[in-house]
């Protein structure tokens, strides 16, 4: 956090000063390392392994605060008995088909509701990264569920979660993760001592976690955690996830992503969404409780905003213009498309996969095999250049003669240059003033789309093909203004705000939203940002004139609340839990909520209150029902429906390892996404021979003064000169064993490509003790290319592509290869040191095993 | 001048007997330093902003004279960053106003060697062609049986999470009036 959100560690370091313990997890020694109070190295990709330590360490010695498990989490929610844990079946769940490598998840439901899983298509699930849709909201789940307040039946959530977690023991963290037991205990300790009425304990995360082929359970592991000591919901408490651009959470709210729109709506899929109501009830879930119930109007305020008069009741507010998906559609099902040569034309907004993206040159091979691409960036970035700069260009895999790619370089504004709103980590959205125009053909996104858009819809005029209406009818009337005709930013924020359709009166809360078409709603969790008229994120009281919470300084969605779910700030009763963590409580003179933020519960509804039998949407939550947007209304240690990989986190190795899994005989991910396509390739893991090939462990993150993928920082003189050159960091015991000189040169191997670094020779980093064998680990910096003041070669080269089943996020935080001392060679030599270690692997193409429990092997042998 | 005087102007001297006992403010000061005049007092304006660089939401101050941006730093209003910028977002003006900065519009013709240069309006007309010419080439109104698909998979996009939400909003809601789904940013990645 002090690397790559520097600003943002201020406030850790202010807790630290007021008596906080601040531990840091990573596998290299870093300068957050150097100012927490402990340090604890881990091997990458091992996090589950950890956290489940301490959820066992939890359970084992009843540290869990009970009064608020039991009001506000599914742990007494009893289980089907048709569900079978990853104990019993050597890392598998009940309910796996091998032939898709997907569950069925009705055995993993809640008793009674086994019906709930329905028809549901899991591989389906998968390819549409159907888990992304549940940012804001929980997965469907019937309302009512059987329980046992005393936590005693067998198949209650906390019982199988204490069994599955019972082999998660300290030696087995200190054999997984080459964490020290001792130190793992001081963690353990300090996290549950900050537990209970009167503390509370936060835990932060970054990519760290989500670039991971069992991503989404890394932070699924972090919030039982966080459910089981009250953590979550309250004042210093949450899972905090640190964005790394400054408008990622808004690009995700506003989705430029393939399978969703505005607002956590899916984007239609062909064979599940066919009519509009079809669509909005598989959001709404008839019959769960819950603020989705009003999902009808929240769809039909969309398409409204969308396509305006033409949007009417008679027509499902033109549903039929929406596209459909039939399966993935994500980048990198794509870029493997381009290769293949199916994609025509591909948009890059400031965005340089070449060097950001996974598996650099199958990106770049797919980039030379379009008719056109566009560019837009500040800077002249690789994924502008590949043509004529490239390793490939080096290699002679593309010839610039031969490569029939068209490239349109458009310069982009600065964000000093456009006025318009980011949405930063914690959903708060800030609206920038703009300080100057853009110079000479720089434009905004704003401007491009805007004005692109204008001229297709004059050149499409004439057209009666059918599906040019959806264009024809599309609302694109923005207001402009000056010199440059840009667009008003202000008059979109209004749209995405949402108002009403005959006086045009801008809507102050999504409570509003009607599913008659008198309401437009260009995103539904945004309403409030333009309250009465008023831009609410362009509000600046400075902090010092407020209170902490500093409620008038932006806008964070939903409603400008601050902490979510919030109504567990206070006990089941409405009374805070202590005068220490006061937030949000329940006034009982008054009859409403009230406290510092604005509270995540209905302002007149009393703690006591119990719902009628049969009684759905917000109408069936109780009174302590404190996790409005989950069909059950609780936190959910256990997940009985939704997640790709399984109702509870479970280790296991990433796709590519130089060890067995410790805990089970299912090595990897089991509904981990894989392409079988001959760019791609995973480096062979036990139980595969020849995962020697590529012992050692490389892992990658940021550095202060560099950005991502490089384009906002090595262009930038400043920043270029603060860190000059790609580099690795390796322990002193691995430059011993390879001969590796500090400052000299060395280069890295994968199934994909051979880099070259700079050798940092760094205690920073820690071999790892094993089980008696030593894991060496190394780190690099994934800024570099080819382009700018400073270059060196791309370290995202090295990773193939393996994907998260639940978000289709790729594992590019752990990988194995080969280290070499020199530089690497060049030419059509680099193609024969990679094609040399391939045939040495056995790299011949084809997936990897996915299933290598005991049973499988003996099915196998 | 007086021997007071050169007492009186040497800096231990003004740190012990002023008011900056840790002699880093006034006492400090020289002559030339004490004549000189902020960047951000002379400013003909200030934009405030936020910092574009990770998703903290730094507070920025922007001042430009003379059409040019003369300074960024830090919102000492900011409740989030209290004043403060990481090495980054202090080089923001070095970011707005580098050399490297590519400020026309380039092109690369088909089995090109170089690029050429291409007027801003000509672009645009060329890219609307394109774009409606690979969406009628790709499209796709119903599957084999039938089914609506209403989308093209000829056209892709990939960006975003550096751009403002009103952006988004609006590639977004023109890609999906067009029928093209594959739209991703950084939030994949």
């Amino acid at each position: 956090m002090a690397e790559a959100h520097p600003v943002g560690f201020q406030w850790v370091m202010e807790a630290k000063r007021r008596g906080a313990k601040v531990f840091h997890v990573d596998p290299r020694f870093t300068r957050t390392s150097a100012l927490a109070d402990t340090y604890l190295p881990i091997r990458a990709g091992t996090d589950i392994a950890l956290l489940g330590g301490i959820v066992r360490y939890i359970l084992e010695n009843e540290l869990d605060f009970r009064e608020y498990v039991l009001a506000y989490t599914n742990a007494a929610t009893i289980v089907s008995d048709e569900f079978v844990d990853t104990e019993d079946l050597d890392g598998l769940f009940s309910g796996y088909d091998p032939k898709t490598f997907t569950y069925g998840q009705r055995s993993w439901q809640y008793a009674g509701h086994e019906e709930n899983s329905g028809d549901r298509n899991t591989h389906k699930e998968r390819e549409t990264a159907a888990g992304l849709r549940h940012e804001s909201h929980g997965m469907p789940v019937g309302g009512q569920v059987q329980r046992d307040e005393t936590l005693q039946h067998p198949r209650c959530v906390y019982q199988l979660l204490k069994r599955h977690f019972s082999r998660y023991t300290p030696e087995m963290v200190e054999r997984t993760c080459g964490i020290p037991q001792a130190k793992f205990l001081q963690l353990a300790r300090a996290w549950t001592e900050n537990s209970g009425r009167e503390r509370t304990g936060v835990l932060i995360y970054s990519v760290g976690w989500t670039q991971h082929s069992v991503g989404v359970q890394y932070i699924r592991t972090g919030a039982i955690i966080q459910l089981l000591l009250g953590n979550l919901g309250r004042p210093g408490g949450g899972v905090l996830a640190l964005r790394g651009h400054a408008s990622i959470q808004g690009s995700t709210d506003i989705p430029t992503l393939f399978n969703l729109l505005p607002g956590y709506l899916p984007m239609p899929h062909y064979t599940d969404h066919t009519t509009f109501t079809d669509w909005v009830d598989s959001i709404r879930h008839p019959g769960q409780k819950g603020f989705w119930d009003d999902a009808r109007a929240f769809g039909a305020s969309l398409l409204k905003a969308y396509w305006g008069d033409a949007a009417t009741p008679e027509n499902d507010f033109c549903y039929g213009y929406l596209p459909r998906m039939t399966g993935d559609h994500g980048t990198y099902q794509t870029v493997l498309n381009m290769i293949d040569g199916k994609v025509k034309g591909y948009f890059l907004l400031g965005q340089n996969p070449a060097v950001g993206s996974a598996h650099g040159k199958a990106q770049r091979l797919g980039m030379a095999n379009l008719d056109w691409l566009v560019v837009r960036d500040l800077f002249m970035i690789e994924s502008a250049t590949f043509w004529k700069n490239s390793p490939e260009v080096e290699t002679g895999e593309i010839v610039p003669e031969e490569c029939r790619t068209e490239v349109f370089f458009l310069p982009a504004a600065s964000h000093v240059e456009k006025e318009g709103t980011f949405t930063q980590t914690q959903r708060l959205l800030q609206w920038r003033e703009k300080a100057l125009d853009p110079p000479a053909d720089a434009r905004s996104e704003l401007w491009f789309f805007f004005h692109l858009g204008r001229i297709i819809r004059e050149k499409l005029a004439a057209s009666d093909q059918p599906r040019d209406r959806a264009v024809h009818d599309l609302t694109w009337d923005y207001p402009t203004h000056g010199d440059l005709v840009e667009p008003s930013a202000e008059a979109v924020l209004r749209e995405i705000n949402g108002y009403e359709v005959a006086t045009g009166r801008p809507l102050s809360a999504f409570t509003e939203a009607k599913d008659d078409g008198s309401t437009a709603i260009g995103c539904w969790i945004y309403t409030g940002v333009y309250a009465d008229g008023v831009n609410q994120a362009a509000r600046r009281k400075p902090g010092r004139d407020q209170d902490w919470v500093a409620a008038e300084w932006g806008w964070a969605w939903p409603a400008n609340r601050r902490i979510l779910y919030n109504r567990a700030s206070a006990d089941p009763d409405g009374r805070p839990w202590s005068e220490r963590k006061k937030y949000v409580w329940w006034d009982a003179d008054r009859g409403e909520w009230t406290g510092y933020d604005v509270p995540d519960f209905e302002k007149k509804k009393p703690p006591t209150y119990q719902p009628p039998e049969g009684a759905t949407g917000v109408e069936g939550l109780a009174g302590d029902d404190a996790f409005i947007m989950q069909g059950d209304g609780k936190g959910w240690l256990y997940v009985p429906t939704g997640l790709q990989d399984g109702p509870m986190p479970t280790h296991y190795e990433p796709a590519e390892s130089p060890i067995r899994n410790p805990l089970y005989g299912q090595q990897a991910n089991p509904t981990r996404k894989v392409y079988d396509n001959p760019v791609n390739s995973v480096n062979p893991s036990p139980p595969q021979a020849h995962s020697d090939v590529y012992p050692y462990v490389f892992t990658v993150s940021r550095l202060t003064e560099h950005h991502t993928a490089g384009g906002m920082s090595r262009m930038v003189p400043r920043l270029a000169e603060l860190q000059p050159a790609m580099f690795v960091e390796v322990s002193p015991e691995l430059a011993g064993e390879l001969g590796l000189a500090h400052l000299g040169w060395a280069h890295l191997v994968s199934g994909r490509a051979a880099i070259e670094a700079r050798v940092l020779v760094t205690d920073r980093l820690t071999p790892l003790r094993l089980d008696g064998r030593v894991i060496h680990q190394v780190w690099l910096p994934y800024h570099f290319g080819r382009e700018g003041i400073v270059t060196g070669d791309s370290v995202n080269d090295l990773f193939g592509i393996t994907l998260d089943p639940n978000v289709l996020i790729q594992e590019s935080k752990v990988g194995t290869c080969d280290i070499r001392p020199g530089r690497r060679p060049t030419g059509p030599a680099l193609l024969e040191l990679v094609g040399d270690y391939r045939r040495r692997a056995g790299l011949a193409g084809g997936r990897p095993p996915i299933v290598t429990t005991e049973a499988s092997e003996r099915e196998v042998g | 001048m007086g021997l007071k005087t050169f007492i009186a102007g040497w800096p231990v001297y003004r740190q012990l007997t002023g008011t900056d006992p840790l002699g880093r403010g006034a006492a400090a000061q020289s002559a030339r330093s004490a004549a000189l005049t902020a960047r951000t007092e002379t400013a003909d304006s200030m934009a405030r902003s936020v910092c574009p660089y990770c998703a903290v939401g730094c507070g920025q101050r922007v001042f430009v004279k003379d059409g040019q941006v003369t300074q960024i730093e830090g919102d000492p209003d900011s409740p989030i960053s209290r004043g403060r910028l990481c090495p980054k977002g202090s080089a923001s003006k070095n970011l707005v106003t580098s050399p490297l900065r590519q400020t026309t519009v380039r092109y690369r013709r088909p089995y090109a060697t170089e690029w050429e240069d291409l007027d801003l309006d000509t672009a645009m007309d060329m890219i609307a062609d394109r774009v409606i010419a690979a969406r009628d080439a790709t499209w796709e109104d119903t599957d084999e049986q039938g089914r609506t698909l209403n989308r093209t998979l000829g056209i892709a996009s990939l960006g975003g999470a550096t751009l403002d939400n009103e952006e988004n909003y609006i590639i977004k809601k023109l890609f999906t009036a067009l029928g093209a789904l594959q739209i991703e940013n950084q939030a994949r990645i």
